[in-house]
């Protein structure tokens, strides 16, 4: 790897990032803040859902921030820039093997999940208001789901934005992120399918199943989740899966 | 100081949509698709054993109508299209096994525009310095140099999604010259460029030659190539079918002259009769047109219209050309460059 020309590409993003920082905030955290609003306010001060729903919610609307972020963040530059602005080739052409520009747009997207991670905890607080029990006593494991997290969403991204064509971007959002976020345990954990069982049984197939039920495992043990080892394997399997696919796509892009 | 560029026996085939050629050769491509209703397959062969010496220090041109294998060749040389098979080099390394090394000695201006339309015109400049390793005081020194020479300075903090086309093409070309690239490849340079811009190109690939640089552009303008090219391939079908110094080229033609007939009809008698006239050098029959290769072309015409009319044929037009590239394409492939 060229180590100065890899700083110089996530500098590259940094800069891009920051001058939009207005415009991606309020994508990322938009959406996500009022499904809190609606749904850990609204509907608990209404009486139609328990107070400790609110504790429940939160781990599940961190996880589906940060994937969707992840996702966003490198999937979408990269159908423009390979399919429309062209804008990629210059940094195809830069001294560096181009595996490792993906490498960078994976590593840009984990940030800017994490980032957004960041946001939505302190801010989704604020607007649940009281009566939010969450537990940070085992900080390392937590830490470890957020970037295993952060690394499926944005590896997810590389293969999606390499792979999806620029007329397609409304399909991928209806026929695949509409149905992830339904079926991903964001407002429910996953034994609450229990009376569904072939339903329960299909949506392990969906990463984000994991990612919420893994942050719930660690700030809402209260609720029961799948175990933690399980969700950690799959974590697992899913990023390196993501990382193989996505470089495939990545190079299947890159060089005709 | 000099870096030579050579390519042996390319070939590449593609068995999908190449997604990096142009939209022109895109549209041939897609034409020839063979469709088998049992198995759809898709192979177009883009170059056909290409093979090419660039000196160092040298401007080379690669020649050839829209779809000839010009781009897949520059492709291959610059680390982005991968070649079935042959061998190509920059320098002393192969394109292929050693792609960070070839990459550090090459600049590429694409044919259509990729600038980062994410950055200013300086920051396009600084951060492709920063991609090559440059100090930052270097970049900033570089860039304003570029600026300057491209006449961009008063543009230099703008956003350049909204540059004009012949700003962008500037731009790309100042990219390209950042990091005082060894060879600079140039697809299709002039593409779209109002001619007072096509000028200042011209004198800007003339002077980074000056500086010892090795310089590949392709076209498909003879008078471009005429004018810049110190030698020049022509290709068409992924095959070079000549190469030389553009005057070695033009004095390949049979003549020099090319005189375009149109007559009402042909005959085997009118054709031998035009052959064997003085100065007239080959007779070529193409439908009910008659492409002569003469020494001479004005003072011909006289015989000439005299001969068809008394082969009791009409003469509906005559184009007289002179020596030049594009009547040499026109001899190797029975194709106007521009068809």
């Amino acid at each position: 790897m060229n180590g100065k020309t890899f700083f110089a590409m996530l500098a590259r993003d940094a800069h891009v990032a920051r001058r939009n920082v207005v415009a991606l905030l309020l994508q990322t955290m938009l959406q996500p803040l009022l499904f809190v609003f609606i749904f850990g306010r609204v509907m608990t001060s209404s009486g139609l859902m328990p107070e400790n729903y609110k504790s429940m919610l939160l781990p599940g609307i961190i996880g589906m921030t940060m994937v969707f972020t992840g996702i966003q963040a490198v999937a979408m530059p990269l159908i423009a820039e390979f399919q429309f602005t062209h804008e990629i080739e210059d940094r195809l052409l830069a001294p560096m093997r181009i595996e490792w520009l993906a490498v960078e747009k994976v590593l840009a997207g984990m940030l800017q999940a994490l980032v957004a991670g960041g946001f939505v905890v302190p801010a989704s607080w604020l607007l649940l208001g009281k009566g939010v029990a969450l537990n940070f006593n085992q900080p390392l494991l937590f830490g470890g789901v957020l970037v295993l997290v952060a690394l499926f969403a944005s590896a997810g991204g590389l293969t999606l934005g390499c792979s999806v064509n620029q007329t397609q971007i409304g399909l991928m959002f209806s026929l695949l992120l509409a149905p992830m976020i339904s079926f991903g345990c964001i407002y429910y954990p996953w034994s609450a399918l229990s009376a569904f069982p072939v339903i329960q049984k299909l949506v392990l197939l969906n990463p984000l199943v994991y990612a919420s039920e893994g942050l719930r495992a660690t700030l809402a043990p209260q609720y029961g989740h799948i175990p933690l080892a399980v969700i950690m394997g799959a974590l697992l399997a899913i990023d390196a899966a993501l990382i193989a696919a996505g470089l495939r796509q990545f190079d299947r892009k890159a060089v005709s | 100081m000099g870096i030579a560029v050579s390519t042996k026996d390319l070939r590449k085939i593609y068995t999908s949509p190449p997604p990096l050629a142009g939209p022109a050769a895109r549209g041939r491509m897609m034409g020839r698709k063979e469709k088998n209703k049992e198995k759809k397959k898709f192979e177009i062969v883009a170059l056909d054993g290409v093979s090419l010496d660039i000196s160092p220090g040298e401007i080379f041109g690669l020649l050839g109508p829209n779809g000839a294998g010009k781009s897949t060749t520059i492709g291959i040389l610059t680390t982005r299209v991968r070649p079935t098979s042959g061998e190509a080099r920059i320098g002393q390394f192969d394109v292929w096994r050693e792609q960070v090394e070839a990459k550090r000695l090459i600049g590429v201006v694409q044919q259509r525009p990729n600038l980062d339309f994410a950055l200013t015109a300086r920051e396009i400049l600084t951060f492709h310095g920063a991609y090559y390793g440059l100090p930052s005081a270097e970049r900033a020194r570089r860039s304003a140099e570029l600026l300057e020479k491209f006449q961009l300075t008063e543009r230099a903090n703008d956003v350049a999604r909204n540059f004009s086309g012949g700003m962008m093409q500037r731009l790309s070309i100042a990219r390209a010259m950042m990091h005082d690239p060894q060879v600079l490849f140039l697809d299709e340079p002039s593409t779209g460029l109002d001619p007072q811009t096509r000028l200042l190109l011209w004198e800007i690939v003339r002077d980074y030659n000056r500086q010892g640089k090795t310089l590949l552009l392709t076209t498909h303008n003879m008078e471009e190539a005429d004018a810049l090219c110190h030698r020049i391939a022509i290709i068409d079908h992924g095959r070079v079918i000549a190469s030389g110094t553009p005057a070695e080229l033009k004095a390949s033609i049979p003549g020099g002259y090319l005189l375009r007939l149109h007559v009402s009809r042909t005959t085997a008698e009118l054709v031998a009769r035009l052959e064997a006239m003085p100065d007239v050098r080959e007779a070529r029959e193409n439908g009910n047109r008659i492409d002569l290769y003469s020494d001479r072309g004005g003072p011909l015409i006289g015989p000439i219209a005299a001969a068809v009319s008394e082969s009791g044929t009409e003469l509906y037009d005559v184009h007289i050309s002179e020596p030049s590239l594009e009547n040499l394409f026109l001899h190797h492939t029975g194709r106007s460059l521009r068809q």
